[in-house]
């Protein structure tokens, strides 16, 4: 015996360019830049981590209580805390050049200004092979700063970050909108690469003792399994209109048939977010069981599922599409 | 920091919590008083997180060699489930995690000031102490006898012992802060542990600031993860050089800090009016204050 034992299906995905060895990431926000993860998670077994969001300036967050645990779910109000891109690239920098995984950078701000200047500090870091642009996060002062609910505004801040950079940029989408497609559509159309589909929910909760919001923000985002369905409506809607874009889908995932759920709805790759922080090994067991469900049917990559939920020969009046 | 599947050696009441032993000895071998363990519910339930206990004791020697024993308050649905575990039972746990209590070779004579369980990792505390040749004060207080955590076990194990309750069920009527300052003066303690509800760490700490003496607190604050990649257990930490602040992870950089560095009405809202006893919580800050979360 010599070599590789054989394992059937290669978990490997393109994205277009860009590509991953498993299809499983670490979705921003929950998992850092890995650093933390790597005593207990064997990075070199996922497919990739993006990096919770870095602003130009540092950014002190917001007053606790940051979570409150919901049904399937949790809330958070963390407030974009991070130390700012020159201490990101300072305190995560060499981790990221050194971990030999790929690793994207989530990228947030509170004007197109913002995300260029952090485009452009970003762009040349060692080990970085595409950009999230965090154009969606619901935890920012104003609604007016969530550029992802308005086509126009979504597409501005994408344009201008895809002149600065050769970077894959891929759009993080929120579904907190009337119609995602439109956005999906936009930020394509303005030099988006791909699109990661969704961010967390617009959410509230209220403690009924004390007559008080749990949050100390108030409002918050929410993510886990309770979002799920959700997520998986918008991957398909924007599957069906933009079949040739790079979809990276998440909300929810704790489990390899959730990550299936994703690719038939027509994800190229998924990210894993919440089930992080209580399953610290979760991505690998996924990926591990998506090769297992493609072994069982005798498919080699998880290509050969992508979008091929089969849908009944009348589909009501387009549900994927705009009138 | 390891993720094991722990077998549950025991289940005990003590007083009106639970005490539970855990076969762990990978954990209990590097564990440090001050740190805590994060143990997961089982699946097919609404509550995903796992649930973070400061760990109470851990044997390295001796009879219960490779166990770790942590104490619950059955206050919530997570706790509520795992106060019902029983022997042979298998926990998902990762431990240990944070940063404990740290020795200062010069500091002699400590005191250890616990409110409810946060009595809890005192005690593993105080054994550590005891092995460094220190002297070892105590103060236990609670809001009745039952909830004054492990008071025989703690007066064997410390120098000297003084026990407070809120209704005067055990030992003297008042708080821990009531008898604070004529303890201190009498054991001539040089270094302060503190751990408990988080408005008696701030008074403790504000009451050793004033004094001069140093403080360590063992914080309390909502915890998604307990790896260091959420982001939820902040607490408002200023400079080493007083100037600036910086919201630290209670579960990376903590739980244990620096009590006079903790920015306390920043962290729990502006300080009640006098007498405490009496006044309602403190209120949390509600708005998301813009000035503040600009740079």
């Amino acid at each position: 015996m010599n070599g590789e034992p054989d394992l059937g299906a290669s978990l490997a995905v393109g994205l277009n360019g860009v590509s991953f060895p498993t299809p499983v990431l670490a979705a921003s926000g929950c998992f850092n830049s890995g650093r933390e993860m790597a005593g207990i998670v064997d990075l070199h077994r996922i497919g990739g981590v993006v990096t919770k969001s870095v602003t130009l300036h540092p950014t002190k967050g917001l007053p606790v209580p940051r979570m409150a645990e919901t049904p399937s779910g949790m809330l958070n109000a963390i407030g974009l805390q991070n130390p700012g891109v020159e201490g990101f690239l300072q305190k995560e920098g060499p981790f990221i050049g050194a971990a030999g995984i790929p690793v994207v950078v989530s990228i947030a701000g509170r004007s197109v200004e913002e995300f260029s200047q952090v485009t452009l500090r970003i762009r040349d870091l060692p080990g970085v092979v595409a950009i999230e642009a965090n154009i969606s996060c619901p935890n920012v002062e104003r609604r007016n700063q969530v550029f992802a609910c308005h086509p126009g505004d979504a597409a501005e801040v994408i344009g201008a970050m895809s002149r600065l950079t050769r970077l894959p940029i891929f759009a993080k989408l929120t579904a907190d909108v009337t119609d995602i497609v439109a956005v999906a559509e936009a930020c394509v159309r303005a030099g988006a690469h791909g699109l990661s589909l969704i961010n967390t929910l617009l959410g509230m909760a209220i403690d009924t003792e004390t007559f008080r919001p749990r949050l100390g923000a108030v409002t918050g985002g929410l993510s886990g399994p309770a979002i799920r369905p959700v997520a998986v409506r918008c991957v398909y809607q924007v599957a069906q209109a933009l079949p040739d874009v790079p979809i990276i889908g998440m909300g929810g995932i704790r489990s390899p048939n959730d990550a299936v759920e994703f690719l038939l709805a027509g994800a190229w790759a998924v990210q894993v977010g919440t089930a992080n922080f209580f399953d610290p090994g979760v991505m690998i067991d996924i990926g591990e069981g998506i090769r297992r469900f493609l072994n069982a049917r005798g498919l080699s990559s998880p290509a050969d599922i992508r979008g091929k939920a089969r849908l009944p020969d009348r589909v009501a009046e387009p549900a994927y599409r705009r009138g | 920091m390891i993720r094991t599947r722990c077998e549950v050696l025991s289940n005990r009441r003590t007083g009106a919590y639970h005490s539970l032993t855990l076969v762990a000895p990978d954990i209990a071998d590097r564990a440090k008083p001050g740190q805590f363990v994060q143990i997961a519910v089982p699946e097919g339930r609404e509550t995903l997180l796992r649930r973070p206990f400061s760990i109470h004791q851990a044997s390295r020697r001796g009879g219960w060699a490779g166990t770790l024993e942590i104490v619950l308050d059955a206050r919530g649905r997570g706790t509520a489930w795992l106060a019902e575990a029983r022997t042979h039972d298998v926990l998902d746990v990762i431990g240990p995690l944070g940063r404990g209590f740290s020795y200062a070779a010069d500091l002699g004579s400590c005191l250890l000031v616990g409110g409810g369980y946060g009595g809890a990792p005192l005690f593993f505390l105080a054994e550590e102490l005891r092995a460094r040749n220190k002297l070892v004060g105590m103060i236990l207080g609670a809001r009745d006898h039952e909830r004054v955590f492990k008071p025989i076990e703690g007066k064997r194990l410390a120098d000297t012992m003084v026990i407070t309750t809120e209704d005067g069920t055990m030992g003297e009527r008042g708080r821990v802060t009531d008898v604070l300052d004529a303890t201190l003066a009498r054991t001539g303690a040089q270094v302060v542990y503190a751990c408990g509800p988080n408005a008696m760490l701030r008074a403790v700490a504000e009451r050793c600031a004033v004094r001069g003496i140093p403080c360590q607190v063992a914080v309390e604050e909502l915890m998604a993860c307990g790896l260091g990649v959420c982001w939820t257990c902040a607490v408002p930490v200023v400079g080493r050089d007083g100037r600036g602040w910086w919201n630290m992870r209670a579960c990376v950089e903590g739980p244990v800090f620096n009590g006079s560095r903790i920015w306390w009405d920043r962290w729990l809202g502006e300080r009640p009016a006098e007498p405490a006893s009496s006044a309602p919580e403190p209120e949390r800050i509600h708005r998301p204050e813009a000035a503040e979360v600009r740079p």
